[in-house]
Formats: C-alpha cells, structure tokens, sequence
C-alpha cells in the first residue's frame, strides 16, 4: 500500500513534484521521494513522462461486498418546520439524471408529522416513490433519531446511491449514518457523475479552500453517499410521474433520544435569500467603506436584486454575515451577477462563478475576477457604478 | 472529567495561491496552523478546566511535523498532547481517521481508568479538508451523543446544555449527559494566545507519539486500505467566462453594457 518511485529509472525532472497538490513530492539527489505530506492520491502517476511511478493498492481494490444487491437512487428529503427545503428538490433532479443514467428508480425519504399533502408533488419533480416516516417528535430535528431511522430503511431498501443536502441538518447526521453503515461518504458535493462501465458514483467537491477540486470515487462498497452543496444543481419540474407512496407511522418519543431539546429560539427572520436571487450585485474591499456601499445598494435596487459582498466585507462589518458570497458564505447562481471593486480571491469566486452572467468591475486589470467575468470595466467603481445605475433607470423609464 | 480535543494541523490554505504557469498549488512560505475552530476547541478545554478542573488532551493525527500544533497547543495550557504518526495511518479518509482517532481515545480512558466521565471536541470542520465528518464519525465509533456546530456549552451539575447554531434561523438549546462530543464554532470563544511561561513550560511536558500498535488498530482498518473512498482525480478548477473587457468613457462602456444585458434579457 504504497507510491513506489523506481529510483533507477527516474530523471528527476520534477514533474511529480509540479504536479502533487499536496507538496507530497520533492527532489532528493535526483531522484523523487515522498514526504510526509503524501495523501496517496495518485496524481504524480498519471504525469510521471517516464513512468517510473507506480501505486500500489490492489488490495483496495477488491469490492468489500456484492455490490449488485445494491439499486437505486435515494434522496433523504430534509424539512424545516414542515417545510421541505430547495435542496432536496435540486436534489431529485440531479437524482433523476443519475437514476436514469444506471436506469434505476429514485425514492425520496421524508421525517416530519405533517406532511402528508406535500408527497404526491414529489413525483413532478422525479420521485418514483415516497417513504414518509411520520411521527410528531419528528418535526424537530434530533440527530440520533434521524441516524437510526435512516439506517433501518437503507438497510432494507439496499440503495446504491444516498444523496443528503450538505445542511448543517445533512451535515450533521449524515457523517454519523456512513459510519454505522460502514459507507462511504463524500462532504459538500459540488459535481456528480455516474463513471461508464463500472457504475460508480463520481463525486467531486472543492478542497483546500476552493483551490482544488478532488473527485472522490466509493469503489468496493455500498452505498456511495454524498452531501451536496445547496444551489448547485438544478430541479427539474412537471414530470409526469405518479410516485408511489409508502407511510410508516412510528412510535418514537423524546425518550427515544439521547438529547433533549430544551428551547428554540427564533432569530429575527432574515429576509435575505441569497441562493434564490436572480440578480446579485456585490461589492468588495474596493468600496472602500460601509458608507460607499450606498452605490452598490443603489444599483442592486435599480435592478430588482440583492447585495452581496465578499469576505473582507464582513469582517470590516460593511454589510451582514448572510450577504456574504464565497467558500466560507453562500454558494450562489444568480442570472446576473456584478462584482464591483472584488479582486475575486478564490474563495470568493468558489461562491459565484455558476453564475448566468457576471460582470466584473474593478480598477486593476489583472484582477483574477476578470478571468471568471464575461463583461469587464477596468476603472474606477466610484464612476461606473452610479452611471450603470443611472442608465439603468433611465432604460426603465423609457419602457 | 476527561477533555480530549481533536487538533488537525492544516496549511493556511487563505494564503494558498495558484501559480498561473503551471496551474499548481504554490506552496513555499504557507505556513501551517492549527485548524482555527480546533483553537475554540482547545480554549473551550482550558475554560472548562479552569472552571471545573478536568486533565485536558490534545490528540491530532498527522505526519511527524504535526508535532509543532501540539507544541502550540501545549503552550496554550493543555496538559498533555498525543501525535498518531505512522506510515499505516496516511491516505484515510474520514471514516479511517474517526477509527485511529477513536481507537486512541479508547485506549487512553482505558489507561485512565476512566469509563464515563469525558468530553470529546472537535473543531466544526477543517480548512483545508472542509468535510466536517470526522466528529460525528468518533461520536458514532465511541458510542456517544453528539452536538455539532456549538456556540454556546456549560455544565450544570451532571447535564450538559448546549447552544447549536442552526441555518442562521434559529439557535436550538439541547440537553444531554457525559460522555458527549461537541463540535464548535468560531463564535464560541476568543482562543487565547500562547504566554511566553506557557511557551516555557510546553517545552518541559512531552507531545507523546502513538503509531498503529500502540492504539491496537489493525491494518486493514486504517489509513487507505480501511478507506471507502479514494480520491480517483485531483484538478485546478477551471474557470470559465468569455472575459469580454469594454473600451471607451465611462459613459460608452456604461451604455454598451446596458445593450449587451438587453440582449442577454437580464434588464
């Protein structure tokens, strides 16, 4: 279980070391030699130019168990106060393209007590069945009833795939659940694919702070979960399908659970939704300060969207903690996205670049936002912002 | 009361750039860190101990170098620090890591003596991994409740209550006993900064290395072979866009854009 460098037969050219992601590679007398950073991923085999480089990890290889009893595509449904949430919609469509690409069914699992009415509609959205397990203890959220609920309906129904919204809900329970069943489990998905021939689940997600990107693959065992992040993927909607749907009514209690929840507090409603905006306009450390992120309310406004800001913003405290757009804020996929006086640091464009169309604005040319932008002003955000918001209005006015 | 904290040396991935020739990773002069939320977690152990008295352990699994985190967090206050270092543990996913790390701290209550009596925290998520699953991975192999994203934790008499910050909407208070294991917040505390007397006194106690028989692990269960998942494929995200840079005043560049929007119906 090892990288294995043929030391004879190395050039030392380096370019294992270019390559690691990791600095797992570095050039001893010569020749390559792994350091304690190797994560064995691989990636300095496929790049070796003489191949020299071998992994070995055939025992990995061989599947732990009979895969083929696993079938089918699972959705774990989340809701909040009977409400089922965007996700699992998003979840089901990109469900349904990777039910139909194995051509397996999709089933969608729902824990609350009061939502009988929302099931059928589920199969507009590509469920072939719903399994709601209903009991009043439910409608809260308590991590160990969740864990064990699910865990007896996967082990019943045996899917191959379990998709969860990366929520701090999914998030929470879903590590817990791939550990008693001993599956494993991909965080904070941003792409999934199914692989040709051998089937299995391609889930690739941002690390190291949105530099890289890994695609992790489950290959010896089932079923193959992920978390994924909300506002990625798409719902498709009026799909003709009656689902089929199956009630479990369950006793449970708060003696069931090893917590107990005390209190709920509501915070001040926030009627910032980020993720559903259709125009976001954002501004960066290039506003200079919180008094001149007037303009960039202005032309938010003028536009029918929402302000968002990149890190430094928040942290300067010129706008709101939900307003912020990046790897550590909301993922977003506006129509129209303008990024005004954002240098576009990784993490920040980790958050936006799905977008429709962005437009970047910003003094320096050689601000990596340019590279993600389809239109580009290279000036001063002081300027254009109010005269791309006058002209705006006027356009407006005019129709 | 036992306090373990899980402490994750990460490079400080905020300062990570790509080098655009090459489209690799630059990694010269990025130094490493102590995962930030694990400091919440070693500054939550220290408060804990000052308040109720508990012996506080730092574990963290990683390469010989890692010994430097647990040096920091030696002169933080902690009492003693183990480094799970072996050859055996590299390539785990979080499934293999969450067994390494339970499998120590089985080992080191049963050292103790200790049964019931202990706490396990854990920084929310790492970042540069950003799973956020190996806690609820140890919680799940110790056998023990878990409350994750914590911003608020106190004792009272044997219960434990616990504030979780959920979706920004709402803040859940939750009750439960020890064992417990609690996975925090950067809002939780203010981690304090090393003395120059902790400083001094770190280099008296000793960071204690554990490989893989020490903790009684078997190799199939550990590092890439006790994996499920393995990284198939490592990339720089490409980025796309037609980067389009107007010309002209401001006046013309302004109008253009308002056309080219038109166009795409966005106004």
């Amino acid at each position: 279980m090892s990288i294995i460098i043929d030391t004879e037969e190395c050039t030392g050219c380096g370019a294992c070391v270019d390559n690691c992601p990791f600095g797992g590679m570095e050039i001893k007398d010569n020749v390559a030699c792994i350091t304690g950073e190797c994560t064995l991923c691989g990636a300095c085999v496929d790049v070796c130019p003489v191949e020299v480089i071998t992994i070995e990890k055939e025992e990995f290889k061989i599947p732990k168990m009979d895969l083929s009893k696993f079938k089918g595509v699972m959705v774990i449904g989340e809701q909040f106060r009977n409400e089922i949430q965007s996700v699992v919609y998003q979840l089901l469509g990109k469900g349904r393209d990777l039910a139909d690409k194995l051509g397996v069914d999709v089933s969608v699992v729902l824990l609350g007590s009061e939502l009988d009415d929302k099931l059928k509609e589920l199969g507009e959205y590509g469920a072939d069945e719903v399994i709601y397990v209903k009991s009043p203890i439910l409608k809260d959220y308590y991590s160990d009833l969740y864990v064990n609920t699910l865990t007896e309906i996967i082990q019943e129904r045996k899917p191959e795939i379990v998709l969860i919204g990366a929520t701090p809900t999914g998030r929470d329970f879903a590590p817990r659940l791939s550990k008693r069943l001993y599956a494993g489990c991909t965080a904070d998905c941003t792409g999934l694919d199914i692989e040709e021939d051998s089937g299995n689940l391609l889930q690739t997600r941002p690390t190291f702070g949105g530099n890289i990107m890994a695609t992790i693959r489950t290959p010896t065992s089932r079923p193959q979960m992920s978390t994924v992040r909300p506002g990625i993927f798409e719902p498709i909607e009026n799909i003709k399908k009656k689902p089929k749907i199956t009630i479990i009514e369950k006793k449970l209690d708060e003696e069931d659970s090893v917590t107990k929840i005390l209190k709920i507090i509501d915070k001040e409603k926030i009627a910032i939704n980020l993720e559903e905006a259709e125009v976001i306009v954002s501004g960066g450390r290039g506003v200079g300060n919180k008094e001149n992120f007037k303009i960039i309310e202005d032309l938010a406004e003028a536009l029918g969207g929402e302000v968002g800001g990149s890190r430094v913003t928040v942290e300067l405290e010129w706008i709101e903690q939900d307003r912020q757009v990046g790897q550590t804020g909301k993922t977003v996929s506006p129509k129209l996205y303008i990024a005004c006086g954002i240098s576009g640091a990784i993490q920040h464009l980790v958050g936006m670049e799905t977008s429709d169309i962005i437009v970047a604005i910003n003094k320096d040319p050689n601000a990596p936002i340019f590279d993600v932008a389809h239109y580009g002003i290279v000036d001063d955000l002081h300027k254009v912002v109010p005269a791309l918001t006058e002209e705006i209005k006027k356009r407006k006015s005019k129709n | 009361m036992k306090i373990f904290v899980c402490i994750k040396q990460v490079p400080g991935v905020s300062e990570v750039k790509i080098d655009p020739e090459t489209n690799t990773l630059v990694r010269e002069g990025i130094p490493s860190i102590i995962n930030p939320m694990d400091k919440n977690g070693i500054e939550l152990a220290l408060e804990l101990k000052e308040k109720y008295g508990a012996e506080t352990i730092g574990i963290s699994m990683g390469p010989p170098q890692a010994e430097e985190a647990l040096r920091e967090a030696l002169a933080m206050g902690l009492d003693e620090t183990y480094l799970l270092t072996d050859r055996a543990f590299a390539g785990a996913d979080t499934l293999a890591t969450s067994h390494t790390l339970s499998l120590a701290i089985k080992k080191l209550l049963e050292n103790y003596g200790e049964r019931d009596n202990y706490l396990v925290i854990c920084g929310t998520q790492a970042i540069d991994g950003d799973t956020a699953q190996v806690g609820p991975e140890v919680a799940e192999e110790l056998g023990i409740p878990q409350i994750t994203y914590v911003q608020k934790f106190e004792i009272r008499d044997d219960k434990v209550i616990v504030e979780r910050a959920f979706r920004g909407e709402e803040v859940v208070i939750i009750e439960t006993k020890l064992p417990v294991l609690v996975s925090v917040l950067r809002d939780l505390n203010e981690p304090r900064y090393p003395t120059l007397d902790g400083i001094v006194d770190s280099y008296e106690k000793e960071v204690k290395y554990l490989n893989h028989e020490d903790i009684e692990a078997v190799k199939k269960n550990i590092g890439l072979v006790g994996s499920q998942t393995e990284v198939w494929r490592i990339f720089v995200p490409k980025r796309k866009g037609e980067h389009i840079i107007l010309e002209g005043s401001i006046e013309e560049r302004v109008s253009e854009l308002c056309q080219k929007l038109k166009e795409d119906k966005l106004i």
